[in-house]
């Protein structure tokens, strides 16, 4: 047998237990996540934690995008950062509850994520990832000029931790921890239901071949707006965590290195897969922290991630592809079975 | 029995920075026909394709497809009215399976929205069941179904071009643009593919192709239009096709002396 | 004070128009947006103060900056750019490459150099000269007069010499090229180093323009300049010329007349108006989709 053959073997009983299992895997690791605060209740233990699943929620924004859709973004600190100043400015100067202001912080990033999609119906490749890139330092800019509202390079601090039926969530009663989790479940239990449906397969024929795509019937444009608008809300729940969890945001939070460091995770993980999220973002946000060394040499570090999984694994570490058969509902299966009884 | 026409080209002219590709190309098609155009290479035989399917607008002429003027329609229009087409050099979605692509050729037929994809509603299930039935019953009436969980990148070169017509098939369309189907085939894939063809049109759809492999052209086509630097040069039965001088003239260049 | 504007945004436009030249080759050539030359031209500046400063003397400290720049240029290409297209990766793969270099170059510079503002000698005197009310610093008239220079021996290079053919046959059908006896990798590593030195003198001539260096000035800088590119008509000599002189003179006016801190946007909005209304700009030709 040689190598390749036992390695696909590998990966398939791999990828069979891990199928079979599933339900199983998924609870445990559930549970393990339930009790983590209680068994490691070190803030600073947690903080990262939460910061983690916070660029979790932003790499699967981002994947949607990017990984499925095949648009490359490089401005999307600008939707974390929409995200951001629309929850903390309506919380801090005006009272309202957490939860709703990041509500109104994800409509007017979806509405500009619309706006940023209308390029894309015109250009692609490159140039559209040069437009976002201008879109996202636009956005550094209005957030250092437009003082009235964002209160300019002084940004905006003392972000009050959220509070829901009068109880606030914070580092010390797990409370944040808790909100962090549920919003990583159900994010990527959208982006799952969402990418295995009539939609997910329209965005990935358009990721593959946009001709071949609208030849089939596909209205491309409307798709790729999806994609923008979907990705854009993401992103901008995203940032509203990330505000509380800091609890200061400024220009400088939402930098071209965000933009970056997102699409490294995307792709450090695997573009195009809902598991490489976890990995790309645990990868390049917990190493830095481990030591100075890295902490000082981290932007050099993801430049080298880059340029290194392009070379090399260009799929991402976990990019690889299903070799189980593809899943049909039951009801599908029992019609296909009987099918082929008639047949033979 | 009369048959009725299905596609009427009329005159078509296009140019690109002032190089007439297309001069005047006039076509018509029954339904229930295998209709193939032929021409030297750099004819103008895939820009009618291109034409025809939206990709190009025209710059003078008509296309009435089923009664319905459909010159200078949007692509999607198109394929709603029911022509879909292949690609001479193969565009299957290659990173998807193989049922994926004919569910990506069925998306017009899948109605349902966003949001029932979200909340896994009733509407949901019916729709996703009944195509991916459909999706297995097209796969084994070409035979493709042992392949099913494949990705598309992983099939021989001959079972890709099946797939690409399968996944035109699945659009619903009943009027099915082939590029150069037979293009890269030795005879024994060619002989396939000229039986697979015949059966397509068993099942009901209508077929026009380019195509360059005299055997397949002259066994199976209805009629054949040939055109040479974007002119009709002939049209008319394939024996009538193989003793055209014009013909003759333009696939040898010199002068016919038949 | 019109006047005077246009001329200050001429002499940087002419800078913007030296780094976008570099976008403009590559591009041509590789039809890659190489995004780490913005890093390239501040790696340029840097090396170009580090040089001055060890007493080279002026020439001998920008000439030897330029050729570390250039060979940087080429190691680039050598290390990263050229396995990619060997295995035939698809074009993202090489755009992200060369955001991750860009990263790599700008931050060791920051880590080796500090991220602050470094004072760079103004290098052609602090005079002027004053035509009625607009004042000429010998700094922006140098700017002018290097710049318009470099230009004309890049296009004497292109145009003329033998080289230059071989560019312009490769930036044709690199395929052909090679099989006319061109050694295609040859010119894509001359082609970087051409950039790499484009880059640096603007890096001396601007740095010494705003009398400041430091590591992440070419981020801005060359988002600029890639603007030059795209409203020239990218792959188009003239066209990153003309593309450079709009952008610096519509940057400086901005400034004036909506305020200083709208003098990085306006670049921006002019990228995106070129590439949404005519994403070929001015120079560029059409190109018939393919099916």
């Amino acid at each position: 047998m040689n190598k390749d053959a036992k390695e696909g073997n590998l990966m398939y009983k791999f990828q069979k237990i891990t199928y079979t299992y599933r339900i199983y895997l998924l609870l445990i690791t559930l549970i393990l996540f339930v009790i983590l605060p209680f068994v490691f209740s070190n803030q600073y233990f947690l903080t990262i934690i939460i910061k983690i699943g916070v660029y979790v929620c932003l790499a699967m924004g981002l994947n949607i995008l990017t990984g499925y859709t095949g648009l490359v973004s490089l401005g999307h600190a600008g939707f974390v950062a929409i995200g951001a100043y629309a929850s903390s400015i309506l919380v801090v100067r005006h009272g309202f509850n957490f939860f709703a202001a990041s509500l109104v912080g994800m409509i007017v990033a979806g509405v500009i994520g619309m706006i940023l999609g209308l390029p894309s119906l015109r250009v692609s490749g490159t140039y559209l990832s040069i437009i976002t890139l201008g879109f996202g330092e636009i956005i550094k800019m209005t957030a250092m000029n437009f003082t009235a509202l964002t209160n300019g390079t002084l940004g905006i601090k003392n972000i009050p931790k959220p509070g829901i039926f009068g109880f606030t969530l914070n580092v010390t009663n797990y409370g944040l921890y808790y909100m962090m989790l549920i919003t990583v479940i159900l994010i990527s239990l959208f982006c799952y239901l969402l990418v295995k449906s009539k939609t997910g397969r329209a965005l990935q024929a358009i990721k593959t071949d946009e001709l071949a795509a609208t030849m089939m019937g596909i209205n491309i444009n409307y798709y790729k707006i999806i994609a923008f608008v979907v990705s854009a809300m993401i992103c901008a729940f995203g940032g509203s965590l990330y505000s509380v969890l800091i609890g200061y945001i400024d220009p400088n939070t939402f930098n071209f290195d965000v933009s970056t460091l997102i699409l490294s995770i995307v792709i450090l993980g695997g573009m195009g897969t809902l598991r490489g999220m976890f990995v790309g973002a645990i990868i390049l946000i917990a190493f830095p922290e481990v030591s100075r060394f890295l902490m000082e040499y981290r932007f050099v570090l993801y430049g080298i991630i880059l340029v290194l999984m392009m070379r090399f694994r260009p799929q991402g570490i976990l990019g690889y592809k299903s070799v189980l058969p593809y899943a049909l509902s039951k009801s599908v299966k029992e019609r296909v079975d009987k099918l082929e009884g008639n047949v033979l | 029995m009369k048959k009725e026409v299905m596609l009427k080209i009329e005159g078509i002219k296009k140019s690109f920075g002032g190089i007439l590709a297309l001069d005047g190309v006039s076509l018509e098609l029954n339904e229930g026909e295998i209709v193939s155009i032929i021409g030297p290479n750099g004819a103008g035989k895939t820009t009618v394709f291109n034409i025809l399917t939206g990709v190009y607008t025209l710059d003078e002429g008509s296309i009435i497809f089923k009664g319905e003027e459909i010159q200078n329609k949007a692509p999607i229009h198109i394929v709603k009215a029911g022509i879909s087409r292949t690609f001479q050099n193969i565009r299957l979605f290659n990173d998807l399976r193989v049922i994926e692509n004919v569910l990506i050729g069925a998306h017009l037929n899948t109605k349902y929205g966003f949001f029932s994809a979200i909340f896994r509603n009733g509407k949901f299930k019916e729709e996703e069941d009944r195509e991916a039935l459909r999706a297995i019953e097209l796969l084994k009436a070409i035979g493709l179904d042992h392949r099913r969980d494949e990705y598309a990148s992983n099939l021989p070169y001959g079972e890709q071009r099946k797939l690409e017509i399968a996944r035109c098939l699945a659009t619903g369309a009943k009027l099915i643009l082939l590029d150069e189907p037979a293009a890269g085939m030795n005879p024994k894939e060619s002989a396939e593919l000229m039986e697979f063809i015949k059966k397509i049109r068993t099942m009901g759809y209508t077929v026009l192709m380019i195509e360059h492999d005299m055997s397949v052209v002259m066994n199976i086509s209805d009629k054949i239009y040939v055109i040479d630097h974007g002119k009709p040069i002939a049209n008319g039965l394939p024996e009538e096709i193989a003793v055209n001088e014009d013909v003759i003239k333009a696939y040898l260049g010199g002068v016919a002396n038949a | 004070m019109i006047v005077q504007q246009i001329f200050n945004g001429l002499a940087l436009g002419m800078g913007y128009a030296l780094i976008a030249v570099g976008y403009s080759l590559i591009f041509g050539i590789l039809r890659l947006v190489n995004f780490s030359h913005g890093a390239i031209y501040a790696f340029g500046a840097e090396m170009a103060m580090i040089f001055i400063g060890m007493r080279f003397g002026i020439t001998a400290g920008i000439v030897t900056a330029m050729i570390l720049t250039g060979v940087l240029g080429i190691c680039i290409d050598k290390l990263a750019l050229e396995p990619l297209r060997k295995k035939k990766s698809k074009p993202i793969a090489s755009l992200i490459t060369t955001i991750g270099i860009s990263n790599i170059i700008t931050n060791l510079l920051i880590v080796f150099l500090g991220s602050e503002k470094r004072n760079f000698n103004n290098i052609f005197g602090d005079g002027s000269i004053k035509f009625g009310n607009t004042v000429l610093t010998h700094t922006q008239i140098m700017m002018c007069l290097v710049s318009l220079a470099l230009m004309l021996i890049l296009m004497f290079i292109v145009y003329k010499t033998k080289i230059g053919l071989a560019m312009r046959a490769t930036q044709q059908n690199s395929k052909a090229a090679a099989m006319m006896g061109i050694n295609v990798d040859f010119v894509i590593a001359f082609t970087f180093f051409l950039a790499g030195v484009c880059a640096t003198i603007a890096g001396a001539l601007v740095g010494g323009y705003y009398q400041i260096v430091y590591p992440n000035m070419g981020f801005m800088a060359g988002l600029k300049a890639f603007a030059a590119a795209v409203l020239g008509g990218i792959g188009s000599l003239p066209g990153a010329l003309l593309g450079g002189l709009i952008v610096g003179v519509s940057e400086s006016m901005a400034a004036t007349f909506l305020g200083s801190t709208y003098r990085d946007a306006i670049a921006f909005i002019i990228l995106i108006i070129v590439l949404i209304v005519k994403p070929n700009g001015l120079f560029g030709r059409e190109g018939i989709k393919k099916v």
